[in-house]
């Protein structure tokens, strides 16, 4: 009787709390039609600078017919996961052109850009073993540390000094115990362009720490695919580091790809164990072939033309200048890195406020013809949030005058919302 | 066991569910089977070690071979031993559309399956009994074919923004609007890839605090929704309604297992059909069930919707219940819908909280317009707004293969797990060794099928999936059955202790009977 009573009592939480109607993210900005160069957001036409179609591959045509023949020939949807009837072989022609692309013995391909690296730490690192991870990391490796159930050990950002702090910590920590110490594997994850803070991760002291205390870096190059280097293979390419050095590098095909998904290459010896265990590869269905064929497609564009990259970084500078000196806006990044945040100078006190502010800054910017975006986060969920910012994406297809026009018009912004 | 039950009233039909008990000599014969293999895998890995034998794993690199060593051994014993001898089951390569036929690309293995070559042959015309093509979208030709293309040369394949940025195109919100009207619900929101659905919306609605009662067979995707959100686990037995009840009495009853305090939300994981078992879920009884301890309820129509139900509206309509009943409806549009990508479904306030905090809303990029214009027109044929009847006949050809299929194979003598209705067919082959050569035989005889063992299963209980689909002819399932038979005296596969009388060709109703004898 007792229990009962219990049972008739007890109220649980409503499923969801409710959300007030102008929390800031639940209005979507609506895109009519193709979100690329010129992009109509809520009905107006404005040049878009907050997608990140990096190579302006989103519209090529080149792309798209490539896209319609394999959709003539395999339809949409795959209906399976790789295991059973759903690798398809312009699947395994995609892994193998990435993984001569990246000079590496082999590429696994994912259908979800986020799922890639979620799904790839796991697969190597499991309860009780160690992994540096950078601060600024993005919201998918911290997912794929939560999964992995592992020891994470935050390093502040690109702070090479603080690592190296870490993993002397570690080695007498090794020494206490040096039977645990030789089955505890350790891994260093880190970024090639950093997604929250638009720089690069300095891999060459990053080599010479691997070789020292003997760990393995995960490098994730969502960014800086098809950015970075003379023929865009990469940050290991910009610094010239061989590619064996590094352990595993994934990156995400929604960047400068303009497809869906994502890729992991590496040895054999270490991407082969990801077609058994890696969750997102194994129980999920395959990328569907049009995409697949995009992909393809826009890998001959990128190996056809190298000269994008250097177009693309000399707009990249072009805009970095343009934008110093905004009174009241900072801009957070390297001066290469083709996606950029403009931080408020001075926060106003609140998070609130300051997302306020820069709401109305975007507005300004999108009354006048330029699209852009507030970087978004999920503030609760986050190890280290990031500040509040607008977000800049430079394309290759972007004018001169274009980007003038831009940086002149967040200028007129930021003086008539911030003063 | 057979189960055929009435529950008072809560089913509207007959609920024929049966996992036939696994013979003890064959279980017997399946443990000696794996212990010999792995006596056999020990003996290889001794030999490999002293190089008695060439090692043809691929290893580490030689500058990193003073670091920790990446795999365990054990780890990877199953695979380089048991694994590696049946390998040519699996990752199968195919170059046509996925329906009901299919071409596959050609492999030869010279060493024993470590590498495979191409030799460059496609076998045509194979019968696919293992891809998930319910209602038979995988096709290219076609109204849904045609609107794709449209929307491609349109808007392109990517999306390149996140849906809270700049990724929100108007036919996400279309999409959107017409799932929530097919679901009968409020309002829904659409994902990118199905299993992301579950593993970031999940960790989105419960958190420390809370607690998860979960089936024992839920999909990888659904496990580690509930691990990320760091809410405490429980399992039930798989659809044991007594086992549930009693572990929401515990929890009611007892609260936080170290603080006594209640619990703040309590959330019931279930799916509509599980893929590996060709159970469906008991709904009316855990609606119940939930209605009285005031508890949330999450099905995952992963293979269900579509597939099950008069007009193809999921489990929620076959047993006759209201959509307002369960709390988070989420469902896959990989299989019946010939698409890729996850939805969820629900109240308006639900909708609205999983749009600012899934993590896929805000960091994930959006699907790609022309996948939603497949969804769309696979949707709208479903439901009849195309102006034909293309939808309703598919829906309803499907429901007839599954009922002829799965009584021509108990007829045959083999031991079929599931319910009469779920168009997933799993057929028993317990020992590793036929595995292997089920799949190979079945597909000497141009046909393609699916195996499936350790760790998907449990360790004896191997099996081969049939997925039926609506674009199986009558003439193709009497093949497959034809070969089925044949394969299954060859491998002596019939374990099945009942004899089930052939029915007379009557037409199919509702007060069909089978007539047993054991």
């Amino acid at each position: 009787q007792e229990k009962e009573e219990l049972i008739e009592e007890w109220q649980p939480e409503p499923l969801v709390p409710p959300v007030p109607k102008d929390h800031p993210a639940l209005n979507y900005n609506i895109v009519s039609g193709p979100p690329t160069h010129i992009i109509t957001v809520n009905g107006k036409e404005c040049i878009n600078f907050a997608s990140f179609n990096f190579l302006g591959l989103l519209n090529n045509e080149k792309v798209k017919s490539a896209a319609q023949a394999s959709l003539k020939k395999y339809g949409v949807g795959t209906c399976g996961p790789r295991g059973f009837y759903g690798t398809f072989d312009v699947h395994l022609e995609l892994e193998e052109r990435l993984a001569k692309f990246m000079r590496t013995e082999e590429a696994i391909i994912y259908s979800y850009g986020f799922a890639t690296i979620a799904s790839a730490i796991p697969a190597y690192s499991k309860r009780g073993d160690i992994v540096f991870v950078d601060e600024a990391a993005c919201f998918a490796i911290q997912k794929g540390l939560q999964a992995s159930r592992s020891n994470i050990k935050l390093f502040k950002h690109n702070d090479m000094a603080d690592l190296e702090r870490l993993l002397k910590e570690q080695e007498t920590e090794d020494q206490k115990n040096p039977r645990k110490a030789r089955v505890t594997r350790r891994f260093i994850v880190v970024e090639g362009l950093y997604m929250n803070t638009g720089d690069i991760c300095p891999l060459p002291e990053l080599i010479k720490l691997k070789y020292k205390y003997k760990v393995r870096i995960f490098l994730e190059e969502s960014l800086s695919f098809g950015v970075l280097g003379e023929h865009g293979r990469g940050i290991t390419e910009h610094f010239g580091i061989n590619i064996d050095d590094i352990d595993l590098i994934s990156a995400n095909m929604e960047n400068s790809l303009a497809s869906i998904g994502g890729f992991c290459c590496g040895r054999s010896f270490i991407i082969d164990h990801q077609r058994l265990s890696g969750q997102g590869y194994c129980f999920s269905a395959s990328l569907p072939p049009l995409l697949a064929a995009a992909a393809i497609e826009a890998l001959n564009i990128m190996e056809d033309n190298p000269v994008i990259f250097q177009t693309l970084r000399a707009k990249c500078e072009r805009i970095h200048k343009a934008l110093q000196g905004i009174s009241g806006l900072k801009v957070v990044g390297e001066s290469f890195s083709p996606a950029l945040h403009l931080q408020l100078e001075e926060s106003c006190g609140s998070r609130e406020n300051d997302v306020k502010l820069l709401k109305r800054v975007v507005d300004y910017c999108m009354n006048s013809g330029i699209a852009l975006t507030q970087a978004r986060y999920l503030e609760k969920e986050e190890k280290c949030l990031p500040p509040p910012s607008i977000r800049v994406v430079i394309t290759v297809e972007q004018t001169e005058q274009e980007l003038d026009k831009a940086a002149s018009l967040l200028k007129e912004a930021a003086q008539s919302v911030l003063n | 066991i057979n189960h055929i039950v009435h529950n008072g009233g809560l089913y509207k039909r007959p609920f024929n569910e049966a996992f036939e008990e696994t013979p003890m000599l064959v279980a017997v014969l399946t443990y000696v089977g794996y212990g010999v293999l792995t006596l056999f895998g020990y003996l290889r890995d001794f030999m490999r070690q002293w190089k008695i034998e060439k090692c043809q794993n691929a290893t580490e690199r030689e500058e990193q071979k003073d670091f920790v060593p990446l795999y365990q051994d054990f780890e990877n014993f199953y695979n380089r031993n048991l694994y590696m001898r049946i390998r040519d089951s699996w990752n199968r390569p195919i170059c046509s559309v996925p329906g009901a036929k299919v071409d596959m690309m050609e492999r030869v293995s010279h060493d024993y399956n470590w590498t495979f070559t191409y030799t460059g042959r496609v076998i045509k015309g194979i019968i696919n009994m293992g891809s998930y093509n319910y209602l038979g979208f995988a096709q290219k030709s076609g109204a849904c074919q045609e609107a794709a293309a449209k929307v491609l040369s349109q808007y392109g394949a990517g999306v390149c923004s996140t849906r809270q940025e700049m990724g929100n195109l108007d036919k996400h919100e279309e999409l959107e609007k017409l799932v929530a009207r097919f679901l009968g619900v409020e309002s829904a929101m659409a994902y990118g890839m199905g299993f992301a659905t579950n593993s970031m919306n999940i960790p989105a609605l419960v958190g420390k605090g809370c607690l998860i009662l979960s089936d024992e067979l839920n999909h990888a995707s659904l496990v580690l929704g509930a691990r990320l959100s760091g809410a405490t686990i429980r399992i039930f037995k798989h659809n044991n309604m007594q086992s549930l009840e009693k572990l929401l009495k515990d929890a009611i009853v007892h609260g936080q297992p170290r603080t006594r305090r209640p619990w703040k939300k309590i959330l019931i994981l279930v799916e509509g059909i599980y893929s590996m078992e060709g159970s469906i879920v008991r709904l009316p009884e855990v609606i119940a069930l939930k209605k009285k301890y005031k508890s949330y309820l999450y099905l995952d129509e992963a293979h269900s919707i579509g597939a099950l139900g008069p007009s193809g509206r999921g489990v929620v309509e076959y047993f006759g219940l209201s959509p307002e009943d369960v709390d988070v409806m989420m469902g896959t549009f990989t299989k019946s819908f010939g698409a890729a990508g996850g939805y969820i479904g629900g109240k308006k306030e639900l909708i609205d909280y999983l749009r600012t905090y899934s993590h896929s809303a805000v960091y994930a990029t959006s699907m790609s317009p022309p996948v939603v214009e497949q969804i769309i027109t696979s949707v709208k044929c479903i439901m009849g707004e195309d102006g034909t009847t293309v939808g309703r006949a598919r829906v309803q050809q499907l429901a007839e293969n599954t009922r002829y299929f799965r009584r021509r194979l108990k007829e045959m003598g083999f031991i079929i797990y599931g319910n009469e209705d779920s168009p997933v067919v799993p057929l028993m082959l317990y020992m590793p060794a036929k595995i292997g050569a089920f799949g190979r035989e079945m597909l000497k005889r141009n046909i393609g099928v699916v195996v499936v063992g350790f760790p998907a299963t449990p360790i004896i209980e191997s099996r081969a999936r049939f997925c039926l689909s609506a674009a199986h002819t009558k003439e193709m399932l009497d093949t497959a059955l034809k070969e089925i038979n044949e394969v299954g005296d060859l491998l002596q596969l019939k374990y099945s202790r009942r004899r089930l009388v052939p029915l007379l060709d009557r037409p199919f109703d509702e007060t069909t009977y089978e007539e047993t004898e054991d």
